[in-house]
C-alpha cells in the first residue's frame, strides 16, 4: 500500500525510532558504567509503538506513560540532551533530576507522567478523558500500558468508566509478552489481551506492533472515533522487548530462538527497508539521518554529564504548591 | 559461626518452614522463574513445585487477598509483594480484611499469613521504590509488623512470622539483602516484642531499626572515640513493640534519639518517641530527639535521596545536641 503521508512526515516517523533506539543504546552503556544509577527499563524492539501511536495525535492531546517511558517520552516531543540529563539524576533533566527513568515525562508537551506503579496511569488517563468531556473540547488521551498491566485492577475499573461515559481515551497495550519474568500464557486467563474490552462493550484491535505505520493507522481510526464522541478503544500493539526486563534480568524465562525470531521483524529495519523499496528516500538519505541521530546521542551524552547535579538546599522544594 | 548475607537467611527460615508445614505456600510476583525480584525464593519453585511458589499476575490486591482467604482456610500463606511502595494496593485487604476478621467475627476466626515486602532507600530508584511505609501498618489494629536489621533476625524472625497466627507485615530492607552476619547451622526461633541491645553505653540511647540500625551503629562507634558511650537499641518487631527494653535503657541514660527511614509525620519515629515521654518522662535530662526522613517523596537524584534519609552524621549531630 503506497503512503499517504508525506515524505518529511514518514522520514521523521524513522527519526524520532532511531532517536530512541540510540538513545536506549546509550542508556544501557551508561548503566554498565555505573554513570546512570538505578533501574532503566528500556524500550528497545519497541518503538514502532510509541512512534506510531503518538504520530496519530496533536500536540495538544494527552498521552500517559509508564516504567518504560523514555519512547514515550521522546514520541511526545522529548529532546534526547534533557531526558539523559533526567536518567542521570541531573538538575537540566526534565524532572530536575527528581525523576529519573521511571518517572521521565515532558509534562509541558502533553505527557500526563510515568509511573513506577504498574498500571497506576491507566485511571489517571481515563480521568484526563473525563476533563476533555467536560471541557468540551475534541482533544484525546492516549493510554500506554503493558500486557502485565491489564491483569491490575484499575485496568477494569478504568475501562469499564471510560466505556460507561463514553470517554475520548485510547487504551494501548504494549504487548510484549511478558510482564517481568511471568509470561501472558502464564499471567492471563485470556490470551488476546485485546479481547478484555469485550467485558465493557469496548471494541478491541490486535495491531502489529512491530509496523510503525499499522499502529498509527489503527491509533489514527481510533481517534477519529473519540473525537467525534464514539468513545474509548483498546489497542493490542504485539512487540518485544529486545533486552532483559532491567539490567539484573538474565532472561532465563524466554528463548534465544524467540529472540532472534523478534530481532527479525525489528520494526526500523523493516520501516528503513520499505522506504526505500517504496521510493520514498535514498540509502544515503536514510543514513544521513541516523549519522545525526548519532551525533544528537553523543552531544546529549556531554550534557548529561556536564550538567550540575540539583542543589541540596532544593529537596523539600515542590512537594507543594506554594503561592 | 558460619556467616550467610540476609538473603540467604530469609530463603533458608522460608525452604525450612516449607519442609515442616505442607499448608506454607508462596504466592507473589516473579516469585518462582524469576527467584523473586531480590533472589530471596530462588529455586524454592523447583524443591516445592509451582504450585506451592506461585508466580501471580500483577495484582496486588487480590495476592494479599486470596492470601487471606487462604489463611482464613486453614493455609499459612506467605504473599511476597515487590516493593512496599505496591504494598498500598494491597492495603485494603490487608487492613480492612486480614487485620479485622479474627475481631469483627467475635474471636472465632483467625488469618495466619505473612505478607513480605521490602522498603528502604539508597538504590536511586525514586519515589515508587523507595519508601519505608512501615507506619502504615503499624498503625493498623490486627496486624503485626517486623522489620529485622541482620541476617540472624531476619531468619528467627521470619522463621516465627510465619508459624504465628497472626497476620504479619514483614519488611526487609533492599540494601541489606548482600549482608553477611552470624547465622548457626541450628534450628532457632526469634519471639515477636523482643528487642535486642545492639551495643551497651552509658550516656544516650539510640533507638533504630531495619538499615538504619546500621547507620546508628556508625555514629555510636564515632561518638565512642569523643568519649561519647550511646547504648543502641533494635526493636527488630515494631509491633508488638519491646518498651521494655527501651525505657529500661533509657532510665539509665536519661536521653535518647530515634531514628527511622520513614516520613516525619505520624511516622514510628514519632511513635517510640511519645511512648518513651509517656513512661520515661521523670527520667529524662533533655528532650527527645527524632531523624528521620524528611516529609518528601524520595527523589531520584543521588545527591538528593543521600540527603534526604538519615544518616550516621545527622544521628551523631543529634546526640551532641542533647550532650
Ligand atoms: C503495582 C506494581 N506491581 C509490580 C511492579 C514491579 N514491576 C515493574 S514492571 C513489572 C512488569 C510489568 O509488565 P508489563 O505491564 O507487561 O510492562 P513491561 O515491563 O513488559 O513493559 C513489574 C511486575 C510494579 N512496578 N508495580
Ligand atoms: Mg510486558
Amino acid at each position: 500500500m503506497p503512503f499517504k503521508e508525506t515524505k518529511e512526515e514518514l522520514l521523521s516517523l524513522l527519526k524520532q525510532m532511531l532517536e530512541i533506539r540510540y538513545f536506549e543504546e546509550k542508556v544501557w552503556e551508561l548503566l554498565a558504567r555505573n554513570i546512570i544509577k538505578g533501574a532503566s527499563h528500556v524500550y528497545m524492539g519497541e518503538e514502532a509503538v510509541a512512534v506510531g501511536a503518538i504520530s496519530a495525535i496533536r500536540d495538544d492531546d494527552y498521552i500517559t506513560s509508564t516504567h518504560r517511558g523514555h519512547g514515550h517520552c521522546l514520541a511526545k516531543g522529548g529532546k534526547l540532551k534533557y531526558m539523559l540529563a533526567e536518567l542521570c539524576g541531573k538538575a537540566t533533566g526534565y524532572c530536575k533530576g527528581r525523576g529519573g527513568s521511571m518517572h521521565i515525562a515532558d509534562v509541558t508537551k502533553g505527557n500526563l507522567g510515568a509511573t513506577g506503579i504498574v498500571a497506576s496511569n491507566i485511571p489517571v488517563a481515563t480521568g484526563a478523558g473525563y476533563a476533555i468531556k467536560l471541557r468540551g473540547t475534541d482533544q484525546v488521551c492516549l493510554c500506554f500500558f503493558g500486557d502485565g498491566a491489564t491483569n491490575n485492577g484499575v485496568f477494569h475499573e478504568s475501562l469499564n468508566m471510560a466505556a460507561l461515559w463514553k470517554l475520548p481515551v485510547i487504551y494501548i497495550i504494549e504487548n510484549n509478552l511478558y510482564g517481568m519474568s511471568v509470561s501472558v500464557e502464564r499471567a492471563s486467563a485470556v490470551q488476546e489481551l485485546y479481547k478484555k474490552g469485550c467485558a465493557y462493550n469496548i471494541p478491541g484491535e490486535a495491531v502489529d506492533g512491530m509496523d510503525v505505520m499499522a499502529v498509527r493507522e489503527a491509533t489514527r481510526k481510533a481517534v477519529e472515533k473519540a473525537r467525534k464522541g464514539g468513545g474509548p478503544t483498546l489497542l493490542e500493539c504485539r512487540t518485544y522487548r529486545y533486552q532483559g526486563h532491567s539490567r539484573s534480568d538474565p532472561r532465563v524465562y524466554r528463548t534465544k530462538e524467540e529472540e532472534s525470531y523478534w530481532r527479525k521483524r525489528d520494526p526500523i529495519q523493516s520501516f528503513w527497508k520499505r522506504l526505500i523499496e517504496e521510493g520514498v528516500a535514498t540509502e544515503e538519505e536514510l543514513q544521513g539521518i541516523e549519522k545525526e541521530v548519532e551525533e544528537e546521542t553523543n552531544e546529549a551524552e556531554k550534557f548529561a554529564l556536564e550538567s550540575p547535579y540539583p542543589p541540596v538546599e532544593e529537596l523539600a522544594k515542590d512537594v507543594y504548591v506554594v503561592k | 559461626m558460619r556467616e550467610i548475607t540476609y538473603r540467604e537467611a530469609l530463603r533458608e527460615a522460608l525452604i525450612e518452614e516449607m519442609k515442616r508445614d505442607e499448608s506454607v505456600f508462596i504466592l507473589g510476583e516473579d516469585v518462582a522463574i524469576y527467584g523473586g525480584a531480590y533472589k530471596v525464593t530462588d529455586g524454592l519453585y523447583k524443591m516445592f513445585g509451582e504450585d506451592r511458589v506461585k508466580d501471580t499476575p500483577i495484582s496486588e490486591a487480590a495476592i494479599a487477598g486470596v492470601a487471606t482467604g487462604a489463611a482464613l482456610t486453614g493455609m499459612r500463606p506467605i504473599a511476597e509483594i515487590m516493593y512496599i511502595d505496591f504494598s498500598t494496593q494491597a492495603t485494603d485487604q490487608m487492613v480492612n480484611q486480614a487485620a479485622k476478621m479474627r475481631y469483627m467475627f467475635g474471636g472465632k476466626s483467625k488469618v495466619p499469613m505473612v505478607l513480605r515486602t521490602q522498603g528502604g532507600a539508597g538504590r536511586g530508584i525514586a519515589a515508587h521504590h523507595s519508601q519505608s511505609l512501615e507506619a502504615w501498618y503499624v498503625h493498623m489494629p490486627g496486624l503485626y509488623v517486623v522489620m529485622p536489621a541482620t541476617p540472624y533476625d531476619a531468619k528467627g524472625l521470619l522463621k516465627t512470622s510465619i508459624r504465628d497466627d497472626n497476620p504479619i507485615v514483614f519488611i526487609e530492607h533492599k540494601m541489606l539483602y548482600g549482608m553477611k552476619g552470624e547465622v548457626p547451622e541450628e534450628e532457632y526461633l526469634i519471639p515477636l516484642g523482643k528487642g535486642v541491645i545492639k551495643r551497651e553505653g552509658e550516656d544516650v540511647t539510640i533507638v533504630a531499626y531495619s538499615r538504619m540500625l546500621h547507620v546508628a551503629l556508625e555514629a555510636a562507634e564515632a561518638l565512642e572515640k569523643e568519649g561519647v558511650s550511646c547504648e543502641v537499641i533494635d526493636p527488630r518487631t515494631l509491633k508488638p513493640l519491646d518498651m521494655d527494653l527501651i525505657a529500661g535503657s533509657v532510665r539509665k541514660t536519661n536521653k535518647a534519639v530515634v531514628v527511622s527511614e520513614g516520613y516525619r509525620h505520624c511516622g514510628m519515629a514519632a511513635e517510640i518517641v511519645t511512648r518513651i515521654i509517656e513512661e520515661c518522662f521523670d527520667d529524662l535530662d533533655a528532650p527527645v530527639k527524632r531523624i528521620t526522613t524528611p516529609d518528601v517523596p524520595i527523589p531520584m537524584s543521588p545527591v538528593l535521596e543521600e540527603e534526604a534519609i538519615p544518616s550516621a552524621k545527622k544521628v551523631i549531630q543529634a546526640v551532641q545536641e542533647i550532650l
